[in-house]
C-alpha cells in the first residue's frame, strides 16, 4: 500500500508543486533546506492546511481530491509537532488519554508510557516536564490513537544535543518495531541517516528526487553526494568482534569491513557510513599498507565538483560507495566508467 | 433597612445575575469570533462593543429608550412579538444593561481566547477532536480565567448602573428601582442614614468581588 499525494498551492514567497508516492512501511524522510516546503507538505497531508489543488489517498482511502476534503480530525493520522503542544490544563495521563479516547483506540496507556520511558511522569502537568520529556509524551499521545501513519515535523529541532540523544533511541526503536509507517520531516541529515529508509528531497516547494536513502545519498546528480561530508550509507550485518584488537567486522554484499569495536551483537543489522573523503582508489591491491579495508570495486560514474576535485561513484558487489579524489588523480590513473579499481577505506563508522 | 431598600437590593442582584448570565451566552461566541476573525470590519465591531466604556450612560440610555420605544427598531420587534414595549419595565432594564455591560464581559473573554495558541487547537484536531470538541475541551478550560474576570466585571458593573436605568427604567418600585436609584432618592429626601446603609452594602459587595478577582493574580484584566 502507498500514500499518494499531489499538491499545488501558491503561498506568500513560494509555490508548492509536489507529487509523491510513499511506501507505507518504515520511515520516510522529507528532507530539504528551510523554506523548501517540508512542513507545509506534512500539514497538507494532515489536513491542517488545504491546498487549492490537491489530492491525497492512503491506499484506497481518499482524504482529498477535487470534490472531497476530509478534515484533520477525521483522518487516522498521528502528528508530532516540533513543539510538543501538550495541553497545559491536563496532566500527562489526561494528555495521553485525550486522543486515545476520541479515536476509540484500545491499547494501554501504561504500556505505551513504559515504551517511551514516561511512566514516572504520568501524574505531572506539562509545565513540569523538560523539553525531551514533553516530546516523548507527545509521541506517546500520537501513537495511542493507533494511527495508520505517524507524521513527525522536526520532532528534535527544538531540543539541545543532550535531549536529542535522549529521544533518538526511542525513535529508532519505533523504527525497528516498524508496525506503523512514519513520515519524518527534518533538515538534519544526521537524523535522516539514522532513521530513514526512504527519502524525499525537497527544494523550493518541489520534489527533487525520491527513493531509498542508500540510493539517494550517493547519486551524483543530487546535492547530497556533493556535501563536504558526502558519504555512502550501507546496511550491513555484524559478523564478528575481535576483542584482542578492539574491532568489529560487518558484512555487506559479501564484502567485509572492519571498524572500531561496537556493542552491537553478532547477527544484528547496523547502518555504517563511509565518507567519500575517506575512500582512496588504487588500480592494483596494495600490500604493506596500514589500511585494513580494501575492497574491489567498479567505477560507475564521475561527477565534477570543483576545478581540482572529482566525485566518483563505485559499485562494490551491488553496493554503492563514493570517493572524492583530485582531478589530477583521475587523469594520472585513467579513471573512466567501467574501470576496475580497489577502494581503500580509511574510516568506517556505525551511524549513531 | 426598610422593605423598600430590601426590594431595591433584591431587584439589583436579580438584574446583575440575569444580565451576567445573558452576557456570557451572547458574549462567548462574539468574543470567539473577534479573537479569530481576519475580516476587515473587525475593528468596527470592536469599537462598537467598547463604546459603553466611554459613552455617557445618559447618551446610551437615550438611544436605547428611543430604540425600545414604540417607533424604534427594538420596540417594533417586541410589539410584533406581542410583548409591548420595553421602557419602564424590568425586561427593558435587562436589555439596556446587556448593552451597557457588554464590553466588560466580551473583552476579557476575547483576550483569553486570543492568547490560546492555535497550535494547541491543531494538536487537538490531529487527536480526533472536531471543532466543537476542540472548543469545549481545549479553548474553554484554557480561557477559564478570562471567564471569571468577565463574570465578575459584568456583575459588578451592572450592580453600579445608574444613568442608563434612569433613562430607560425610570424609578418604579419593585420593577426598575435599583439600589443606585434608591440611594439617590434617599439623598434627595435628605435621608442620609438610609443612603449610608445602602451605599455601604454596595461598596462592600463591589470591593469583595473585585478582591476575589485580583487575589487570584490573573493576567487577564481590563
Amino acid at each position: 500500500m502507498t500514500l499518494r499525494a499531489s499538491f499545488r498551492h501558491a503561498y506568500p514567497g513560494f509555490a508548492l508543486a509536489a507529487d509523491l508516492t510513499l511506501p507505507m512501511h518504515g520511515v520516510s524522510a522529507l528532507f530539504g533546506p528551510s523554506g523548501s516546503g517540508k512542513t507545509t507538505l506534512l500539514r497538507l497531508m494532515a489536513g491542517l492546511e488545504r491546498a487549492a489543488d490537491g489530492s491525497l489517498a492512503l491506499g484506497a482511502t481518499v482524504w482529498q481530491d477535487a470534490t472531497r476534503f476530509v478534515p484533520a480530525h477525521q483522518r487516522p493520522i498521528g502528528f508530532v509537532f516540533q513543539d510538543a503542544r501538550l495541553f497545559p490544563h491536563l496532566s500527562v495521563r489526561q494528555n495521553l488519554a485525550y486522543g486515545q479516547r476520541r479515536a476509540g483506540a484500545g491499547g494501554a496507556i501504561e504500556a505505551m508510557a513504559e515504551r517511551l520511558g514516561i511512566t514516572h511522569l504520568l501524574a505531572r502537568k506539562p509545565d513540569r516536564l523538560s523539553g525531551g520529556e514533553a516530546q516523548r509524551v507527545a509521541i506517546a499521545r500520537a501513537l495511542l490513537t493507533e494511527p495508520r501513519i505517524l507524521l513527525m515535523d522536526e520532532p528534535l529541532a527544538a531540543l539541545d544535543a543532550a535531549r536529542k540523544a535522549e529521544i533518538l533511541p526511542y525513535l529508532e526503536r519505533l523504527h525497528a518495531e516498524a508496525n506503523i509507517p512514519i513520515l519524518y520531516v527534518s533538515h538534519s541529515f544526521d537524523e535522516v541517516a539514522r532513521l530513514a529508509d526512504h527519502l524525499v528531497l525537497l527544494d523550493s516547494g518541489q520534489v527533487v528526487a525520491a527513493g531509498s536513502l542508500v540510493e539517494l545519498t550517493t547519486r551524483l546528480d543530487l546535492p547530497l553526494a556533493h556535501r563536504a561530508e558526502a558519504e555512502a550509507i550501507i546496511n550491513a550485518q555484524v559478523v564478528a568482534h575481535d576483542a584482542a584488537f578492539h574491532l568489529t567486522c560487518v558484512d555487506f554484499s559479501g564484502e567485509k569491513l572492519w571498524l572500531s569495536l561496537h556493542e552491537a551483537p553478532i547477527g544484528s543489522f547496523v547502518r555504517v557510513r563511509v565518507r567519500a573523503r575517506d575512500v582512496s582508489l588504487t588500480l592494483a591491491p596494495q600490500t604493506g599498507t596500514s589500511i585494513l579495508n580494501i575492497l574491489p570495486a567498479t567505477l560507475t560514474d564521475l561527477g565534477g565538483e570543483s576545478d581540482s576535485q572529482v566525485m566518483i561513484g563505485l559499485d562494490v558487489g551491488g553496493t554503492r560507495l563514493l570517493s572524492r579524489v583530485t582531478r589530477k588523480s583521475v587523469s594520472l590513473l585513467g579513471l573512466v566508467s567501467g574501470r576496475r579499481v580497489f577502494a581503500q577505506i580509511k574510516g568506517v563508522a556505525i551511524v549513531e | 433597612m426598610s422593605p423598600a431598600d430590601l426590594t431595591a437590593l433584591w431587584l439589583t442582584l436579580k438584574l446583575a445575575a440575569l444580565v451576567t448570565a445573558l452576557l456570557l451566552v451572547i458574549g462567548t461566541p462574539l468574543a470567539w469570533w473577534l479573537a479569530h476573525t481576519q475580516r476587515r470590519f473587525k475593528p468596527v465591531i470592536e469599537a462598537l462593543v467598547a463604546l459603553p466604556i466611554v459613552l455617557p450612560p445618559s447618551v446610551l440610555g437615550f438611544y436605547l429608550l428611543v430604540a425600545m420605544g414604540p417607533h424604534g427598531p427594538i420596540g417594533a420587534l417586541t410589539q410584533a412579538l406581542g410583548l409591548g414595549t420595553l421602557p419602564f419595565s424590568f425586561a427593558g432594564l435587562v436589555v439596556a444593561s446587556v448593552f451597557y455591560s457588554l464590553p466588560f464581559v466580551v473583552q476579557p473573554i476575547q483576550q483569553a481566547f486570543a492568547t490560546i495558541p492555535v497550535g494547541l487547537l491543531e494538536a487537538a484536531a490531529t487527536l480526533r477532536a472536531g471543532p466543537w470538541d476542540r472548543f469545549r475541551s481545549v479553548a474553554l478550560p484554557l480561557a477559564a480565567p478570562g471567564f471569571l474576570t468577565a463574570t465578575i466585571f459584568g456583575f459588578a458593573h451592572t450592580l453600579g448602573e445608574f444613568g442608563v436605568v434612569l433613562m430607560v427604567g425610570g424609578n418604579i418600585a419593585g420593577e426598575t428601582r435599583v439600589v443606585s436609584v434608591q440611594i439617590y432618592d434617599h439623598v434627595e429626601a435628605l435621608e442620609y442614614g438610609a443612603a449610608h446603609g445602602l451605599s455601604l452594602i454596595l461598596l462592600g459587595l463591589s470591593f469583595s468581588i473585585l478582591l476575589v478577582l485580583y487575589a487570584r493574580r490573573l493576567p487577564w484584566r481590563l
